[in-house]
C-alpha cells in the first residue's frame, strides 16, 4: 500500500512568483520568507516523495462562476499554469498520476463527498508557486507526480472547517488504502490571515495565526469549532484559504502519526501574513 | 431572498456571496476575461465598447472607468477576478489596499509592517 511519508502546507501569494522571477530570494523584504524553505527543500531531497497531493485553491483561472464546484480532483495526464491576468512565465508541465486521481476519485466518492472531476485543468499560482518553492531546482521535470484538489474559496457558501477536515481524512484514508509502493506526501496552500478586498483591506491577525499554526501540531481539529464567518472574521476574506491546511493536516493523520520538523511564520509578503509548516510521518 | 441562516456583518469585510455573485456576473465575467493579453489589449483600446461587450450595467460601467474598487466591489466584483483588472494598470495589492482604506501607499505598507511586530 502507499504510504503517507509526510506533509507541507505553506501561504501562496502572487508577488512570490515576480520575486523568484527577479532573482530576489537575498533581499532584505523577501529573506525572512525564502529563508524559511531550504529545511523543507532538504527534507524533500532525503525523503524524495514519488507524489504529491496538491490541496489548493483556484483564483479564478480553471474555474469561473459559470462553474463553481465545492470540491475538485485533477484526472488529467499533466497540468499547465497559465497567463493569470499578469502575465507570468509559464512553467514547466506537472506530469499527473492518473491511478492516484482515480483511486482518490473512487475512494471520495465512496465516503460521500461529491466532488467534480478534472479531466483538463489549469493550475494557478496557488499550486504552482508553492512548487516552485519546494523544488527550485526543478529545472524541466519536476521530481514528483501530483494529484490537484482544488477547494472553493471564491463564492460563498464556502465549505466549513469541519467539512474540509473531513474531506483531508477521506484524502488520507484514500491514499493509505492505495495499492501502490507510491510514497506520498500532502502539500495545502494558503493563507495564513490576509484580506485584500473592502475597507478592513490590509487585516492581519498575527495571535491568531501563530494559535492556528500551534493547533496543527497539538490538536488538529481546534479550528473546525469555528464557522466560515468566524474565521473570516478572525483572519480575513481571503485568510479563509486555512482551509486549504486543515484539509492537508488531517490527510496526515493524528497527532500520534506525525512530527512537526519546521515551521516559519514572516508578515508581511504583500498583504499576507505567510506561513510554513513541515511534518513528517511517523505512521 | 429566503435565506438559511442570519448573516453576520464584518465591518469593512465584504463577503462574496449568492447576492453579490448574481449583482457582480458580467462585471466579474469581464475581468475573467482579462487572463488573455489579447483581451486585455482589447480593452485597453476601448474601455466603453468592452463594458457593453459584457453587459455591463451603469454602476459597474462607472467603477470600472472611475478604476474605483470599494465601487466595484459595491457593484458585486469579487477580488480574485477584480485584481485580473488592477493587473492591467500595473497596480499590486498595496495601490488596492491603500485606496480602499484611504491611506497612502506608505501608510498601507507601514500598517502591513507594524501587524508583524
Amino acid at each position: 500500500m502507499a504510504k503517507i511519508v509526510g506533509g507541507i502546507v505553506t501561504s501562496h501569494v502572487p508577488a512570490i512568483g515576480r520575486a523568484i522571477a527577479g532573482g530576489l530570494q537575498e533581499d532584505a523584504y523577501w529573506k525572512p520568507f525564502f529563508d524559511g524553505f531550504p529545511p523543507v527543500q532538504k527534507w524533500l531531497d532525503e525523503v524524495k516523495p514519488d507524489v504529491a497531493v496538491v490541496i489548493y485553491n483556484d483564483h479564478g483561472l480553471n474555474f469561473f462562476l459559470d462553474k463553481m464546484p465545492t470540491f475538485s480532483v485533477g484526472a488529467a495526464e499533466s497540468y499547465s499554469n497559465a497567463d493569470e491576468g499578469w502575465g507570468i512565465p509559464t512553467l514547466p508541465a506537472f506530469p499527473g498520476n492518473l491511478d492516484l486521481s482515480w483511486h482518490l476519485i473512487e475512494s471520495l466518492v465512496d465516503k460521500e463527498f461529491d466532488i467534480t472531476t478534472c479531466q483538463e485543468m489549469r493550475v494557478d499560482h496557488a499550486f504552482t508557486l508553492p512548487m516552485k518553492l519546494l523544488w527550485p531546482n526543478a529545472g524541466e521535470a519536476w521530481p514528483v507526480r501530483t494529484v490537484p484538489v482544488c477547494i472553493n474559496t471564491v463564492q460563498h457558501p464556502l465549505p466549513s472547517a469541519r467539512r474540509c477536515f473531513k474531506l483531508g481524512q477521506a484524502i488520507g484514508g484514500a491514499v493509505r488504502s492505495w495499492d501502490d509502493d507510491a510514497r506520498v506526501v500532502i502539500i495545502g496552500t494558503g493563507g495564513l490571515s490576509h484580506q485584500l478586498d473592502g475597507e478592513r483591506a490590509g487585516f492581519i491577525n498575527k495571535d491568531f495565526d501563530l494559535k492556528f499554526m500551534d493547533s496543527l501540531v497539538t490538536d488538529p481539529a481546534w479550528a473546525t469549532q469555528y464557522s466560515v464567518e468566524d474565521l473570516v472574521d478572525f483572519t480575513g476574506t481571503q485568510g479563509i484559504e486555512l482551509l486549504m491546511w486543515i484539509a492537508a493536516r488531517a490527510a496526515m493523520g493524528s497527532v500520534e502519526q506525525v512530527n512537526k520538523l519546521h515551521s516559519n511564520y514572516h508578515i508581511p509578503i504583500s498583504n499576507t501574513a505567510a506561513g510554513l509548516m513541515l511534518f513528517e510521518n511517523v505512521a | 431572498m429566503a435565506d438559511v441562516k442570519q448573516r453576520r456583518v464584518i465591518p469593512g469585510t465584504p463577503i462574496f456571496d449568492g447576492d453579490a455573485a448574481r449583482k457582480g456576473y458580467a462585471l466579474n465575467k469581464m475581468c475573467f476575461s482579462f487572463n488573455s493579453a489579447a483581451n486585455r489589449a482589447e480593452f485597453v483600446k476601448d474601455e466603453d465598447a468592452y463594458c457593453r461587450k459584457y453587459g455591463l450595467n451603469a454602476e459597474q460601467s462607472a467603477a470600472i472607468a472611475r478604476r474605483n474598487v470599494l465601487d466595484l466591489i459595491a457593484a458585486g466584483g469579487n477580488a480574485y477576478y477584480l485584481a485580473k483588472f488592477a493587473g492591467i494598470f500595473g497596480l499590486d495589492m498595496q495601490d488596492i489596499g491603500a485606496q480602499q482604506t484611504g491611506m497612502t501607499k506608505e501608510a498601507f505598507k507601514a500598517k502591513l509592517l507594524e501587524a508583524g511586530k
